[in-house]
């Protein structure tokens, strides 16, 4: 693998001279960016679309999973006589009814098979295709994006929290900022630990004890205000550089692998991503209307529910988006069905779209990046295909 | 089982890196030693301590309030001295193959000599680099002479003060403290219930009268001769004569340093730590006849124990201290020693001097002149591996934002040595900060 380091090193040399950098597309420097914003929350660990963004309508579902995405039955919140959102969403259910929410059901990037998180997560954030070439690129697609837009600053994009963000790595200049998060450790991260402890007799009963240490010092810190408060403080973070000159913004929310008892997990995951969204639209306040949020994940999950109620990991997923420009209260892109032979390789979702091309043509209409440029450059090699109309 | 070049990477070194491959067979081991000798960075008593120490003392002594100021002028000097010292152990850690500085942690742990005030911790650096480095390829007894003699531990262990009751300053009613003849036959030499009595220590409590330092003048010990004992002493059923100087106090350390008890107590020392917290009775037997064969030859002990079978037959029966787990992490992430260097003095005292605290070990702080704990139940607590596993996640990052794939890490720490069950856990986890966690808190990374 190409030294990470060493690639920053060599594209920021390239980017002192904008017409040598191979992507940068020959634009003119006009003004500044315009007045619309872009959030990418990437959401790590693989959320179970099915779960999110209920497909209550297939009659294949309940056959599928007993327990887990049982619809309206279940708590689940209609949207629209065939989806129906997870309770834990409930608080973006306004949302959905002003037209603020909507969900692509079937989606993915071109990685597929290995279901890898992190060449997964890499994939996503890098915005390439498979072929060997362009894995190796490791500068991310928010930046490609800067790369291509008219009067960027340093202030124009952000990433935000304490995870390392590909996404905006690169020759363009971004800032990030991290707020003083605890550490958390994920479900899946402490039946990973308790698996690699499982068989020695020291570290077992000392790593089940260090687990509660760990789990009673975050309900010492959020008493006052709740899981919530690291998504919440990312968010208010973001809406705050947004409300000045940032345009762009990208953070994550981890927690998603829920390969055992999924309910509680995705419940907490989901809690997170609602407050985020909640709190980004009442901090920007008058620019929510200018303000675009797509939330990502690396890929979805399998369609059958496991024997320690969960899901494993899967190929097509769902991506929401949110803002107070988007055509929302609608899900985008057609349903492929969760019949047996509809399933990608018997076991997964069927990805009907590339999830790149929904956030190109967001991007198309948010900023007026050409098309061309979006094919060649932020997105190298990529079919946009149809606009899906995402903006209003 | 693993070659052996990654094997003794992981036992006699602080563990495999990426940027460098370990020497390949033991006579490599052995000879990598050499570079934990003294460099350029080293502290010294003359340079680091006397002048300053001196002027605090000068200062003090007209009244500190005079001149608030020009003492705090002198306090922040001391305090970024003192800061310097385990940044320079934390890079040259990070930076070889690592025996040599495993050889000068356990050397200085089992001389141990506390940090504690500003004084205290630069002149507990000018011990390390003064008494420790210097002696780290020669022969046991002179690294003794030397670790008895610096007035850090004549400081520590209470000798700098103690005085023979028949001496000139002993008839005006001072008298002899104990404390650094018994620990240096207790912990440094013969070992404890080796078969000297009271007595012994009694006796070289008074051979040892005179023996002292002057915190303002000298960079070395002072011999004085004014609160000597004066007359013979029987230590160990040889006798020494009091003499001019201090003489018959180094041969009584040598001789102490000789004793038949003390090479099977360093030999089990060494395999208690590098080796096994209850280390196969025929290594220990082995290790100390290569010490009395030798004559207390350390480089002889070292090849003996780096070509020992046990290193293969007990492996992964170490716990790492956090020392060692921190500097193992740091290497295994690929941070070379001028990342360490780099770094801006609150983030290396935030994130790495708490995060070792956090797990048990404050720097140069041990309870006790026996040193830090050996066994792996005193590491691995619940409080201690919390401590690990936030400092993996939380900590590690602000030392280096950019973090590495966690596969590439696991192959570069473990490499072949990693179980199945860990190769199938960490590319599971749903975070590159999650998979690192795992490798970090597994009981194969922290175990050697």
């Amino acid at each position: 693998m190409l030294s990470r380091r060493l690639f920053l090193k060599s594209t920021a040399l390239i980017g002192c001279s904008a017409a040598a950098h191979p992507l940068l597309s020959p634009i003119a420097f006009a003004s500044m960016p315009g007045d619309n914003r872009l959030v990418v929350i990437i959401l790590r660990g693989a959320m179970d679309g099915l779960d999110v963004f209920q497909p209550y309508g297939d009659p294949s579902l309940r056959t599928l999973r007993k327990t887990l995405s049982t619809g309206p039955e279940g708590g689940a919140h209609d949207l629209d006589g065939f989806f129906a959102l997870h309770p834990a969403l409930a608080p973006l259910m306004p949302l959905w009814q002003a037209g603020e929410l909507a969900f692509a059901p079937a989606v993915s990037t071109p990685y597929r098979d290995k279901r890898s998180h992190f060449d997964g997560q890499d994939m996503l954030e890098a915005g390439t295709g498979t072929d060997v070439e362009a894995m190796r690129l490791r500068d991310g697609w928010l930046n490609r994006l800067l790369q291509a837009m008219p009067g960027v600053q340093s202030e124009t994009a952000y990433s935000v929290g304490l995870d390392d963000m590909r996404i905006l790595d690169g020759a363009a200049p971004a800032k990030s900022w991290a707020p003083q998060t605890r550490f958390r450790l994920s479900a899946q991260g402490q039946r990973l630990l308790a698996h690699v402890w499982h068989d020695d007799p020291l570290f077992r009963p000392a790593g089940e004890q260090a687990i509660e240490i760990i789990n009673d010092d975050l309900v010492r810190v959020d008493t006052d205000d709740g899981p919530t408060r690291d998504a919440q403080a990312l968010a208010r973070f973001t809406a705050d550089r947004l409300n000045g000159e940032t345009r762009i913004a990208s953070f994550s929310i981890s927690g998603w692998d829920s390969h055992a008892r999924q309910g509680p997990v995705i419940d907490r995951a989901l809690q997170r991503l609602g407050a985020a969204i909640l709190t980004l639209r009442a901090d920007l306040g008058a620019n929510w209307r200018r303000t675009t949020v797509l939330a990502m994940t690396e890929f979805g999950r399998t369609v059958r529910e496991n024997g320690t109620g969960g899901t494993d990991h899967g190929t097509g997923g769902a991506m929401l988006v949110a803002g107070g420009n988007i055509r929302g209260g609608r899900a985008l892109g057609g349903w492929p069905g969760l019949a047996e032979g509809d399933l990608y390789a018997g076991r997964d979702l069927m990805p009907l779209r590339d999830i790149r091309a929904h956030a190109a043509w967001v991007m198309r209409d948010l900023f007026d990046i050409p098309r061309d440029v979006l094919e060649r450059s932020v997105f190298p090699g990529l079919d946009l295909g149809d606009n899906p109309r995402i903006l209003a | 089982m693993p070659a052996y070049p990654e094997l003794a990477a992981i036992r006699l070194g602080y563990g495999l890196s990426p940027w460098a491959d370990p020497p390949a067979d033991p006579v490599a081991w052995v000879e990598s030693v050499a570079s934990a000798a003294p460099d350029g960075d080293a502290f010294s008593m003359a340079r680091d301590y006397l002048p300053h120490r001196a002027r605090y003392a000068d200062l003090n002594r007209q009244g500190a309030q005079q001149d608030p100021a020009a003492l705090q002028a002198v306090k922040d000097i001391m305090r970024d001295i003192g800061l310097r010292a385990p940044r320079i152990r934390v890079a040259r850690a990070v930076g070889d193959g690592g025996f040599g500085e495993r050889l000068v942690q356990f050397w200085a742990d089992h001389f141990t000599v506390t940090a504690g005030n500003l004084f205290d911790s630069i002149s507990a650096a000018a011990f390390v680099d003064e008494a420790i480095r210097p002696h780290l390829s020669g022969r046991f007894a002179d690294l003794m002479v030397a670790a008895e003699t610096h007035p850090r531990m004549i400081a520590y262990l209470d000798q700098a003060l103690s005085v023979g009751p028949s001496s000139p300053a002993g008839k005006r009613g001072r008298g002899v403290n104990e404390n650094l003849a018994r620990e240096m036959i207790e912990l440094h030499s013969l070992g404890a219930g080796s078969g000297y009595s009271q007595r012994d220590v009694r006796q070289l409590a008074l051979l040892l009268t005179g023996l002292t330092f002057r915190p303002n003048r000298d960079a070395t010990a002072f011999f004085n001769k004014n609160w000597a004992e004066p007359g013979a002493f029987q230590v160990l059923g040889k006798t020494y004569h009091r003499g001019e100087g201090q003489g018959a106090i180094l041969q009584a350390i040598h001789d102490l340093a000789d004793h038949l008890a003390t090479a099977r107590h360093i030999a089990r020392k060494l395999a208690v730590h590098f080796v096994s917290d209850d280390p196969p009775d025929s290594l220990v037997k082995r290790l100390a006849q290569v010490f009395r064969d030798s004559g207390g030859d350390l480089p002889s002990l070292y090849l003996a124990l780096a070509e020992a079978p046990e290193l293969q037959d007990c492996f992964r029966q170490k716990v790492r201290q956090p020392f060692d787990y921190i500097v193992a992490a740091l290497r295994a992430c690929g941070i070379r020693p001028g990342n360490i260097m780099a770094l801006d003095q609150p983030v290396f005292q935030n994130q790495l001097l708490s995060g070792m605290a956090g797990m048990g070990m404050r720097w140069g702080s041990p309870r006790g002149p026996d040193g830090w704990p050996e066994d792996a139940a005193a590491w691995v607590t619940a409080q201690g591996l919390a401590g690990r596993i936030d400092w993996a996640m939380r900590r590690l990052p602000k030392l280096r934002p950019d973090l590495p794939d966690p596969r590439d890490v696991l192959q570069t720490a473990l490499g072949d040595t990693a179980p199945d069950t860990l190769r199938q856990a960490v590319p599971r986890a749903e975070s590159p900060a999650e998979g690192l966690a795992l490798i970090l808190a597994s009981p194969d990374f922290n175990r050697r």
